[in-house]
């Protein structure tokens, strides 16, 4: 796709702009939108936000009865 | 990057070589590093958590049994998490082929249509005027918002569509690569990227609804 890019399409791109995978064009088209658009930068900002709290979250703690399970077959297996 | 951060991969070979000699701390070491990943992996294709943990038990017993062939050719945890998923998808609980058709049909946004201009404005496709978004705040480190937004992204990410769950956790959770997701998951990169984005919006809608509420 070439022209300007809206807004409503530059939403479905974030995750392939920041993986680093839009082609060249639309890349240019993404970054040429944002400097004009501070709802998109917002959203974008919002997104990473997003993406890092999503990072924070901690894995469940291994429940002791189960770990004692797995030791239990690795004395088994030994 | 939760695992990425506790391991190298000097660490890795020593252990790898230490179970291949049965050492018990070195198994209890891997089995702490590892488990509960993999039973968060697990829980995308099983429907209980009974079920994940004995998914996750057959496939320590295969990774003990396959030990002494492993040449550390793929990290242990690609290994790992490759029995893994062999052995969740035996279970029969999910049908891959379906998940990808799903994906390739679903056509609609991830943001509601309703918050752009339609056709008839000299700006169409823009975002309306009382619809823009606005920035979310910062959070540092244990601040009290910081820590009810990670509980809500839990909450929200517990809530997502199995394969979208999968590829978020496998992705911002775990810190793995775009090509290790494909490849464990078994899907093109196209829909990794339509699954990771679906969930990451979806936990983006949450969290600007929930700071319009509460700020």
């Amino acid at each position: 796709m070439t022209g300007s890019m809206d807004c409503n399409e530059l939403v479905e791109l974030v995750t392939a702009y920041l993986d680093g995978s839009l082609d060249l064009e639309d890349r240019a088209r993404f970054d040429t939108h944002l400097l004009e658009c501070d709802g998109c930068a917002s959203y974008l900002q919002q997104f990473r936000s997003t993406v890092d709290t999503i990072g924070k979250v901690a894995l469940d703690e291994l429940d002791p009865t189960f770990r004692s399970k797995l030791m239990n077959a690795f004395r088994d297996w030994r | 990057m939760l695992l990425a951060m506790t391991t190298t991969a000097g660490d890795e070979a020593g252990l790898v070589e230490a179970l291949k000699d049965r050492d018990e701390s070195a198994f209890a070491e891997l089995v702490d590093l590892h488990t509960p990943a993999m039973l968060r992996v697990a829980r995308g294709y099983v429907r209980s958590r009974e079920i994940a943990e004995d998914v996750v038990q057959e496939t320590w017993i295969a990774v003990l049994k396959g030990i002494n062939a492993f040449e550390g050719r793929s990290s242990l945890r690609t290994w790992l998490f490759t029995i893994l998923i062999n052995i969740a998808k035996r279970r029969g609980m999910r049908e891959r082929r379906d998940a990808d058709v799903a994906v390739i049909a679903f056509t609609g946004g991830t943001v509601d249509p309703a918050r752009f201009r339609d056709s008839e404005d000299p700006y169409p496709g823009h975002w309306k005027p009382d619809e823009v978004p606005s920035p979310f705040p910062d959070t540092p480190e244990g601040s009290v918002l910081g820590d009810e937004l990670i509980t809500l992204a839990r909450r929200e990410l517990d809530k997502l569509p199995e394969r979208q769950r999968l590829v978020v956790t496998m992705r911002d959770m775990l810190g793995l690569d775009s090509a290790e997701v494909c490849d464990l998951l078994d899907i093109s990169v196209a829909n990794q990227r339509v699954l990771l984005h679906r969930g990451r919006a979806a936990v983006r809608q949450a969290f600007e609804d929930y700071l319009r509420e509460t700020t």
